[in-house]
C-alpha cells in the first residue's frame, strides 16, 4: 500500500489556482523528486501536504491516516493533527534553524517537547532526555557535524546548517521526510554535502519527497520523477525514463534548458 | 579626633547650602525613583498583554487594543496626568487620595501602550520560517512562542527598550504637575528663594542614573550577542 496518497488536489491563492488537481502516490522506500520551473506548484504541493497551507480540495493520506479531505467534513481532532505532523518532516529551503540555540539543542528541542506528553516523562525523565541527546549526536555524526555540537547556526556554513536542520527533522522519526529545494540557497560548492546527506538517507531506503532543480541528483537518488508544470502534474514515471526519455514536449523543452549548459 | 572631625562637619560642609541642596534634591530623586521602577515593574508585563490585543486574530479586540494605543500615544502624558487624577474626584466624586497613585497609574498606562508597539514589532520582525519550523517539528502555539520566539523578540527589543526606558527616567519629572514631590519640584523651592542652582544641579542626577541604564543595556546586549539573527 502507498504510504503518501495525493488525490486530486487543489489549491489557490486569490484567483490564482497554484495547483489544478494533483494526483500521485508513492510506496513506503521510495524517493520521489519533484521538477519543474519555478511557480509551477511545486512547494504549494510540499506545503500542503506537510499541513503548512490547507488545500482547498481533494484528499492526502499519509500512512493511511487522513491529513486532508475536502469531502469528509469530520475535523480533525488535536491528536490527529498532531500525528499527522509528526509523521512528515521537511527540510525548508532557508534552513529556519533556531538561532539562539546550539546545534544540538536545535536537534532535540522538538524530541524533547513530544516527550513530556508521555505518562512516564515525570517518572524517566533523565533518562528520557539522556535517549533524546544519545539519539540527537548519532543523527548529527551521520550528518558528519559531530563537531560542531556546541556551535551556534551563525557560525556555520550554509551547508552545515542545512545539515542541522535535516537532522533536526529525522530526529522526529518522520515516515515521510519532504526537502524543499534544499540546496538552492547553498553555493554551487556546498550542494554536494547536502545531495550526499540525501544519498545516504535513501540507501536506509527512507521514504523521501524532494522538490529540487539538481537534475542529474533526481534522476540518480529517486526511484521516481515528476514534472509539474502550471499547477498540473505533465508527467510522471521512473526517474530515468522521465529525465533520459521524457515524452511529453513540454517535458523535452523544460529538460532541454538543463541540457544546454 | 572624632570632636576635630565633628567640628568639621557642623561648621564646614554638613551645613552647607550645597549639602543641603544635595540631600533635599536626592529625597526628590527617591520619589522619581520609585516611580520609575514601578512602573516598569508594571508596564512591562502589561504590554505584552496589550502587544497580544493589538495582533489578535479577533478584528473587534484588535481595533479596540489599537485605538486605545492611538488615544495613548496621540496625547501629552501630562494631559493623561491630569486626567487621572482629576477625573475620578470631578467625575465619580471620588478624588484620588494618593498623588503618586495617580502618577502610578498614568505612567502605566502610558508606558505599556509604548512598549506593547515595541514588543509588536519585535514579534512582528521575527521571519515566518521559524512559525513553520516549529509547526512541522509538532510544537504547539505557546512552546513555539516560549521556547523558540521570545528570546530572539528580547534579542531585537533590548536596543528600542532601552531608548524607551531612559526616556521613562527623565518623564518621571512630569509627575510634578500633579504635586508629586519629585526632584524638579524639590529644586524649584529653592529657587522660589531666589537660589536658582539647584535645577540645573538636577541634571546630574538625570545624568548618572541614566549613564548606569546606558552601561547597564550595553552590558545586556553583550550578553545577548552570542549568536546572530
Amino acid at each position: 500500500m502507498a504510504i503518501l496518497e495525493v488525490k486530486n488536489l487543489k489549491k489557490s491563492f486569490g484567483s490564482v489556482d497554484v495547483l489544478k488537481g494533483i494526483d500521485f502516490e508513492l510506496e513506503e522506500g521510495k524517493v520521489l523528486s519533484i521538477i519543474g520551473a519555478s511557480g509551477s506548484g511545486k512547494t504549494t504541493l510540499l506545503r500542503c501536504i506537510t499541513s503548512l497551507n490547507d488545500a482547498d480540495t481533494g484528499k492526502i493520506t499519509v500512512n493511511g491516516n487522513v491529513v486532508f479531505d475536502s469531502e469528509n467534513e469530520h475535523k480533525l481532532s488535536k491528536e490527529e493533527i498532531n500525528r499527522n505532523r509528526l509523521a512528515v518532516g521537511l527540510v525548508f529551503q532557508s534552513f529556519n534553524l533556531f538561532p539562539q540555540y546550539t546545534v544540538l539543542r536545535n536537534v532535540t528541542l522538538a524530541p524533547e517537547l513530544q516527550a513530556k506528553k508521555r505518562d512516564d516523562w515525570k517518572k524517566n525523565k533523565k533518562q528520557i532526555i539522556e535517549q533524546i541527546n544519545a539519539n540527537a549526536k548519532e543523527l548529527l555524526a551521520k550528518v558528519g557535524l559531530s563537531e560542531k555540537l556546541d556551535a551556534y547556526p551563525c557560525e556555520l556554513s550554509g551547508g552545515q546548517q542545512q545539515r542541522v536542520s535535516i537532522a533536526r527533522a529525522l530526529a522526529m522519526n518522520p515516515e515521510i521526510l519532504f526537502f524543499d529545494e534544499p540546496t538552492s540557497a547553498l553555493d554551487p560548492e556546498l550542494t554536494g554535502e547536502i545531495l550526499k546527506v540525501i544519498r545516504d538517507l535513501a540507501a536506509e531506503k527512507m521514504t523521501m519527497v524532494i522538490v529540487t532543480h539538481e537534475m542529474a541528483f533526481a534522476r540518480d537518488v529517486s526511484d521516481y520523477v515528476i514534472y509539474m508544470d502550471g499547477g498540473v502534474i505533465v508527467e510522471q514515471g521512473k526517474s530515468e525514463d522521465v529525465i533520459n526519455n521524457p515524452q511529453q514536449e513540454r517535458t523535452k523543452h523544460f529538460l532541454s534548458r538543463f541540457q544546454e549548459n | 579626633m572624632t570632636e576635630i572631625l565633628l567640628n568639621a562637619a557642623q561648621g564646614g560642609f554638613m551645613n552647607s547650602e550645597f549639602m543641603e541642596v544635595t540631600l533635599s534634591l536626592l529625597t526628590g530623586l527617591w520619589e522619581n525613583t520609585k516611580l520609575f521602577a514601578a512602573t516598569l515593574l508594571f508596564a512591562l508585563p502589561l504590554g505584552l498583554v496589550i502587544t497580544l490585543g493589538s495582533m489578535s486574530k479577533f478584528l473587534p479586540l484588535r481595533w479596540l487594543t489599537r485605538t486605545f494605543v492611538w488615544i495613548i500615544r496621540g496625547t501629552p502624558l501630562m494631559l493623561q496626568l491630569f486626567v487621572v487624577f482629576y477625573v475620578p474626584g470631578l467625575v465619580f466624586n471620588v478624588p484620588m487620595q494618593d498623588r503618586m497613585m495617580a502618577a502610578l497609574i498614568a505612567f502605566v498606562i502610558n508606558y505599556s501602550a509604548y512598549f506593547s508597539e515595541i514588543y509588536r514589532g519585535g514579534i512582528e520582525s521575527i521571519p515566518v520560517g521559524q512559525y513553520e519550523a516549529c509547526q512541522v517539528l509538532g510544537m504547539s502555539k505557546s512552546q513555539t512562542f516560549f521556547k523558540v520566539i521570545l528570546m530572539q523578540v528580547v534579542k531585537r527589543v533590548v536596543p528600542p527598550m532601552s531608548n524607551e526606558i531612559i526616556t521613562l527616567v527623565k518623564d518621571t519629572s512630569l509627575a510634578r504637575v500633579i504635586a508629586v514631590s519629585e526632584i524638579l519640584m524639590a529644586a524649584e523651592r529653592f529657587s522660589r528663594k531666589g537660589v536658582i542652582w539647584p535645577l540645573f544641579y538636577t541634571a546630574v542626577y538625570f545624568l548618572v542614573f541614566c549613564g548606569g541604564l546606558t552601561l547597564l543595556f550595553g552590558y545586556i546586549e553583550k550578553k545577548l550577542d552570542y549568536y546572530k539573527g
